[in-house]
Order: structure tokens, then sequence, then C-alpha cells
């Protein structure tokens, strides 16, 4: 479903994906932990190409997005995309945030949008909450907000940045439970996160990213009681206690 | 009361005398034809400058090097060139890529503040757009909106209520700036002015009044303009 071969990408001076080589099948729950720095935002930001590779090739379901003219915007369509902070539209109503893209984008009809929408709202239990504006509401309800945006593109791939970075404690696991409902369908989901009770009950694979490489790859098993690098195991230590 | 004023030596001779006031009122007629122009020229082309303001600010606030750099262009041109100019060059140049066609100053006027104030409103425009922070475009990208189509849906709606006062000022020093068609003579309330003031020597009390005149044009869009920054700050 997704294809990563020999990506590389540079900030300025600064090599932030060294040469990754990365294949995720359709249907995988694939979690990516590491350290902050270490890339992993930047890789799967580049999969919906919000970052362009250096160099190397993505390829999403069939589509290589690092192409010359690729189809990228259609190619987004089906490739949701949740964020660390967000980024609601907050000039729209809760309603209006998860159907605006269907109906300007993909040409949905109004009504149906609207009536996905309110079932994608009521799946992240917020449906009440559809004619309140983004700022009326909590970082935990906004976040699953910003998740039914997401699902109402019926999309193929899930991309998760961070999604619980940014909330307060008590409001992490609404969000997460939210995350881990979805994982029992059958979207493609890329989880970057810090959350390590997540990435046992819900991946199916995880991969350890520091300094730009995936340095380890593996079921979360594997990951969490048999890990083979070096870095991971310090990383794991610092983080378990 | 006529004593009284027969006894105040301005207002019997000089700039300001009554007669001379008197001509003015009795006139009036060519002052509002005058107002009417202006307003006609300033409306229209506060819709050119919105337009070409838009277009110009999305352009110089996008990644493309080569829209960024053409922007610049224009922006750069038209701030530091005096309007004056501007109008002379179009009055002068139209002519001559259109000859043989009729173009009506106040079309001259229309596209000299236009496009004057599009350079202006382009970047108020861009630093509006700058305003709203990288995750809104991010987010309409990542939903597979066209950068075009983020701006119009997303983030032009948002830098709207930044962008609205200072647009405002940019429509109060549009109408001033109107009066620059009345060296064209364009029919504008300055040239309206100048004209009878001119004919009979009237300057004083023409000009006075030409002044509230503008004055009460722009007056209520000032007003508006502070009470929508002060509304943006509670916001």
């Amino acid at each position: 479903m997704i294809e990563l071969v020999g990506v590389n990408k540079h900030f300025g001076l600064h090599h932030v994906l060294k040469d990754v080589t990365l294949d995720v099948p359709s249907g995988q729950k694939l979690v990516i932990i590491g350290p902050s720095g270490s890339g992993k935002s930047t890789l799967i930001r580049c999969i919906n190409m919000l970052e362009r590779p250096s160099s190397g090739t993505v390829t999403v379901d069939g589509i290589e997005v690092t192409a010359h003219r690729a189809p990228i915007a259609k190619v987004r369509q089906q490739v949701a995309m949740v964020f660390q902070s967000f980024n609601l539209y907050p000039h729209k109503t809760v309603l209006e945030n998860v159907t605006l893209a269907p109906i300007v984008v993909s040409g949905v009809s109004k009504e149906e949008a609207t009536e996905s929408g309110l079932r994608y709202l009521e799946r992240v239990g917020l449906s009440e909450k559809a004619d309140k504006y983004p700022a009326q509401l909590s970082g935990g309800q906004q976040q699953r907000v910003a998740i039914a945006r997401a699902l109402n593109m019926h999309p193929k791939i899930m991309l998760f940045d961070e999604p619980t970075s940014a909330l307060d404690p008590e409001m992490i696991q609404e969000v997460l439970e939210v995350i881990i409902g979805l994982a029992q369908g059958g979207i493609t989901m890329l989880v970057v996160t810090h959350e390590m009770g997540f990435a046992r009950e819900a991946a199916d694979r995880v991969i350890f990213m520091d300094d730009g490489m995936i340095l380890e790859d593996g079921t979360p098993e594997h990951f969490f009681e048999n890990p083979q690098n070096d870095r991971t195991k310090l990383f794991l230590s610092k983080i378990l206690r | 009361m006529t004593e009284l004023f027969e006894r105040i030596g301005f207002l019997q001779q000089g700039p300001f005398s009554v007669p001379r006031w008197e001509a003015l009122f009795a006139n009036m007629d060519l002052l509002w034809d005058g107002v009417l122009v202006t307003l006609l020229v300033a409306s229209l082309g506060l819709v050119l400058a919105l337009a070409l303001g838009t277009v110009i600010g999305v352009m110089s606030a996008s990644h493309s090097k080569v829209l960024r750099g053409l922007a610049r262009a224009y922006v750069e041109f038209y701030q530091n060139t005096p309007l004056l100019i501007q109008v002379f060059m179009i009055f002068n140049a139209l002519p001559i890529l259109f000859t043989g066609m009729f173009i009506p100053v106040i079309v001259i006027g229309i596209l000299g503040v236009g496009m004057y104030h599009g350079a202006y409103i382009a970047e108020v425009v861009r630093a509006g757009i700058q305003s709203i922070g990288r995750g809104q475009l991010e987010a309409a990208l990542s939903q597979g909106f066209s950068y075009v189509g983020a701006m119009r849906h997303i983030i032009i709606p948002q830098a709207m209520r930044v962008v609205l006062p200072p647009l405002t000022n940019q429509a109060v020093s549009l109408i001033k700036n109107t009066s620059v068609l009345a060296v064209i003579a364009g029919g504008d309330l300055m040239y309206a002015g100048d004209a009878f003031a001119g004919r009979y020597g009237h300057y004083g009390p023409t000009y006075v009044v030409v002044g509230l005149l503008y004055f009460v044009m722009c007056f209520p869009l000032a007003r508006l303009a502070r009470k929508l920054e002060l509304r943006a700050k509670e916001a």
C-alpha cells in the first residue's frame, strides 16, 4: 500500500531522513516510535507529500507521488492526516469542518457528506457538538473532530502525527480509545506516538527510528520484549523505567 | 446681524469674502457632479484594487519563486513611484496601445488608483495570509485541496478578520487619491473644484468645501476601520 525506497530528506545542512526504505502492506497498523528529532514525523509527512523527499521514491496505492507531476491532490484524498495540533478550521463549525473537503474536493453532495459526517461525529462521541465552533471544544474533543474530519474523506490510509502530544493528560485516553477503535477496521494506519501502551495494544508492527534511520522493525512483542538495537534498548529503558 | 458682518473685514474682501461663498453655493451642482465621479472612480477602483491585491497577495505568499518574484516586482514598482506619474503614464500609454479607441478619463482614473492601491492591498493580503498558522494550509492540502482552493476556503476567510481594518484604511486613501484625476481633467471632485475656483478666483471657499466633502466621504470609513480594529483585537 505504501512503499518508500531510499528516501532522503535534508533541511538545509540537517540530514533528517537517511536512505529510508519501508513497505507498509494494506491494512497494517504501524506505530512509529523514536526520540524527538529522529525524523518520524518527517517520514509520514513524506507519504502525503507535505514534505518532498530530497531523493528516493514514495509510492502510495500504486501511484508514485514523488514522480514529476504526480496527482498528489488525488492521492491526498485517500490519505487522511491527523495532526499534533489538530488544525481544525476555526471559522467553520464542527460539522462544516467534517464536510467541507468531501463537498468541495471530492464532489460529494452536501446531504451525503452531512449524513456520513454526522455518523463519524457520533462514532467519536461528538454528534451533539456538530454546531459548535472548534474554539468551544476541549483539546481532546477537537482532536476527535479532526479524526472524524479525516474519516469523512473515506480514506484508505490514515496518518497520525503525534495525535496526543498536545493534549492534557486527562484527554489522551479519549483520543487513544477512538484510534484503537479505528484500528479494528481495515484502514491502513501509520501512527507516530510516544504512547507505548497504545503501541502494545493497537499496533501489529512497530518501527523505532533514531537519527533519520529505522533501527528496529517488528511486532510489538519483539519490540518491547526483545529489542536488538542498543539505541532501542536505551530508549526503552528511559521510557519504560 | 448683517451690520455685524459688515464690520468684519475678511468677510467683505479677500479670498474668503461672502460673495465668493455665495457664488460657490450657487454653483454647488458642479461639485456634486464631481462627487459622483469621485465616488464612481473610487468604488470601481476599489474593486480593481481588491481583485489585483488578492491575486498578487496570494502570489507573494506562495512557494513559487517565480510567482513571488513577479508579485514583488509589481508591488515595488507601484509603491515606489508617484501615483501622479503612473496616471500620466496610463493617460499617455493607453491611446498608443489602443489606437483610435476612445478611452474615457474615468477609466484611466479607475486603472490608476486600482493598480496603485492593488500594490498596497497585496501587501495587506500577504501579511494577513502569513498571520494564519502554517497548520491550516497543511490541513487543507492534506485533505486534497489545491493551493488556490485552500486559500479560497480556508486561509482567506480567516485572514479577512485581520485584514479588514487595514483594507478599510486603503479604501480611505484610495478615495483621497482619486484627486490626481484632476491633473488629467478627470471630472472628479478635485477637478470640479479646481475648475470652478480657477474660473473666478474663488479658491478659498471652494477648497474648504471640497476638503469637507472628501472628509465626509472618508471619515465614516476611517471610523469603521477603527471599529473593526477593536473588534479584531477582542476576538
